[in-house]
């Protein structure tokens, strides 16, 4: 023991560090800080570090090339011993690293800890996010298998939409006219070494702010910060009720870091890795690509914007959107803390919140994809068969062999695209039915040229029986009013 | 010992000047090759090369009247490209010498089309994109046709000129 006191004291009299480290850990903080509200950020940069060690450890396997990359993750998945555990565990450990950075920002924002004088950890911080999701994308890409491949297009798709320069972008993100080995090779060199980069570079001096201007203090109503006032009441604050970070504060941070760090392990050892989905073989065409957890909210959305405003939208709302994120201390630096003055803030935080979970629920179960399979895998039911004429009947194959099933369910069975047709008949008159088929619109394909008349007459027909249990089939109110009139005045000569 | 800080300023400073110039000579010649080497894909140059006239194979492999899935070797690929310089589109032949060539992907955002030729509809996996069996649209978010490549017909083969990913910026 008093040797390696000895050699620690040799060390340091050469590094200089121990001072330094000792006073940073030392320093004073409010004691309203010491709370479990305060660790998601040192969590963050917990997972951060871990991310670091499996990434590298992954990095000694992995093939970065569109020829071996695939294969290489099979590799680890089945044959490197312990492979598919650092597998997960990058994987889940990315899943908590966006959860609780977002946790993180909520809080921080909840309790105005952006404001005088911290607005640059703010803006460091949106950054850090962009980085954060900028691996996060990078990363699924690097999985390289059916999803990212049609992932890429994606990502080329919303940049082809930007005018003048969309072209160029595209071509500068795929390394190349299309998506191929260049493709990954600048994918792999972004998730590796120049995203980590900046992430490194800007978790330092987010970091560095922190420790230089002190934690934020728990918020209190009334209190309100100015920029006259507010670092000599800090210091007031810190000199009269504080208490050293270590081991003080930080104890609660080291205990949820270890939770969540556990957490990573469990989820890693329960659910194992993911992917990699089937190989990056474009000519697999019956691929149905789908996006990792992060991003499904995007994907649901793609699918809602109206056409006519979709460009527009992608092209502006991001950058407003970010551009308020980023910008909100010079806008609102100064003021109320406490979230119970800032109702605004707290119903924003809320509406993020319930607009990024509906639309990812929304997104698995993506309603607006037809079901491929479903005109031969979904049997119509054989109720909506009993006691039917030859034509109904006839029409019913020509429900299914015309693929209607892949938008259009039956008895819950089929695709969601177009509405369900089991009381179809309760809602359209037999004309409305054979103009729909014709003509299409609302989201419908035209099939006047792919259906003769008689499969026309069959498959209304069939149409014609749906109408549920015991409801009165849709009437064309004009034939109605017609009726009525000739019924009153029969006498008419 | 010290004499440095006795001298004049100017003499005593003329190397710093000189060191900030080498070193910007040295930023600017290593930056110009760094730039260029960076934004090259994205040239218009360059991007006026990337498409090569590639052969579908003959025409009698895609019978009059029906589309059929064909695939083409990258004409810009790299040895390290592995399966993904094998590219998919689908071929319309209408009649004698007349194709119609889409690319698979959607002109929504690039996922792979189906072709159903029960109900003469392309459809998108993704977003429920849906396009008649000329290529246009039928319904859903794309906001056009589906992407069509250039084609001709010589000694019997069908070519297309292809070799970039169609985008909304560029078709195919």
């Amino acid at each position: 023991m008093r040797r390696l006191r000895a050699l620690w004291e040799w060390m340091d009299r050469r590094l200089q560090l121990a001072a330094p480290i000792v006073d940073m850990a030392r320093h004073r903080v409010p004691r309203s800080t010491a709370s479990w509200a305060y660790v998601f950020g040192s969590v963050t940069l917990v997972l951060f570090l871990l991310q670091i060690v499996t990434g590298v450890c992954l990095a000694l396997t992995y093939v970065p090339s569109a020829a071996g990359a695939w294969s290489s993750l099979q590799t680890l998945n089945h044959d490197v011993p312990a492979g598919w555990f650092l597998r997960a565990m990058h994987f889940w450990g990315s899943t908590f690293m966006v959860g609780v950075l977002l946790v993180h920002m909520a809080q921080v924002f909840l309790f105005g800890a952006f404001k005088y004088p911290r607005e640059l950890t703010w803006m460091f911080g949106v950054i850090l996010l962009l980085c954060t999701l900028g691996m996060a994308f990078t990363g699924q890409v690097l999985r390289f298998d059916q999803d990212a491949y049609w992932g890429i297009g994606i990502g080329a798709s919303i940049m082809g939409r930007i005018p003048l320069i969309g072209a160029s972008l595209v071509h500068l993100l795929l390394g190349g006219p299309i998506i191929a080995g260049d493709t990954l090779s600048r994918f792999f060199a972004l998730h590796v070494f120049i995203v980590p980069g900046l992430l490194l570079t800007f978790a330092a001096l987010h970091v560095w702010m922190v420790l230089k201007l002190g934690i934020n203090e728990w918020p209190m109503p009334g209190r309100v910060v100015t920029r006259e006032r507010y670092v000599r009441e800090y210091e007031e604050l810190t000199r009269k009720d504080g208490i050293p970070f270590v081991p003080d504060a930080f104890q609660k941070d080291l205990t949820a870091a270890g939770l969540v760090v556990l957490a990573v392990i469990a989820c890693a050892a329960f659910f194992g890795p993911y992917g990699p989905s089937g190989p990056p073989d474009p000519t697999i065409v019956r691929a149905n690509p789908r996006p990792d957890f992060f991003f499904l909210w995007l994907y649901a959305a793609l699918s809602l914007l109206p056409r006519d405003l979709e460009t527009p939208l992608l092209l502006t709302a991001p950058v407003i959107g970010l551009a308020l994120i980023f910008l909100l201390p010079l806008y609102s630096g100064v003021g109320e803390k406490h979230w119970s003055r800032r109702p605004l803030s707290v119903l924003g935080v809320l509406f993020v919140g319930v607009v990024f979970a509906a639309l990812t629920w929304y997104a698995e179960k993506t309603p607006w994809s037809p079901h491929m399979d479903a005109w031969s895998g979904d049997p119509l039911p054989a109720r909506y068969l009993k006691s039917r004429s030859p034509l109904e009947r006839q029409g019913a194959l020509v429900l299914q062999g015309k693929q209607c099933r892949n938008c259009h369910a039956l008895d819950g069975a089929g695709g969601q695209r177009g509405p369900a047709l089991d009381e179809v008949a309760t809602r359209l008159t037999e004309d409305e039915l054979i103009r729909q088929v014709l003509q299409g619109g609302g989201n419908m394909p035209a099939y006047a040229k792919n259906l003769s008349p008689p499969e026309v007459t069959a498959l209304v027909a069939f149409l014609e029986t749906l109408r549920g249990e015991h409801l009165a089939p849709a009437r064309d109110p004009a034939q109605l009013e017609l009726r009525k009139a000739t019924a009153a005045s029969p006498a008419q000569p | 010992m010290d004499n440095d800080v006795a001298r004049p300023p100017s003499r005593r400073l003329a190397l710093l000047r000189v060191g900030l110039v080498l070193n910007s000579a040295a930023a600017i010649l290593l930056g110009i090759p760094l730039v260029r080497y960076f934004v090259t894909p994205g040239k218009k140059r360059v991007m006026h090369e990337d498409h090569a006239w590639v052969t579908l194979g003959a025409i009698d492999q895609f019978p009059e009247g029906e589309t059929r899935l064909a695939t083409f070797r990258n004409p810009f690929r790299r040895p390290w490209d592995g399966a993904t310089s094998d590219i998919p589109c689908w071929v319309r032949h209408l009649s004698g010498e007349k194709f119609q060539v889409f690319a698979i992907n959607c002109a929504h955002l690039g996922c792979p089309v189906h072709w159903f030729p029960q109900s003469a509809l392309f459809l998108c996996p993704c977003h429920g994109g849906a396009y008649y069996q000329d290529g246009s649209l039928a319904a859903g978010p794309p906001p056009r046709g589906l992407f069509e490549y250039r084609y001709k017909v010589e000694h019997g083969e069908l070519a297309i000129l292809a070799g970039r990913l169609p985008t909304l910026a560029e078709s195919a």
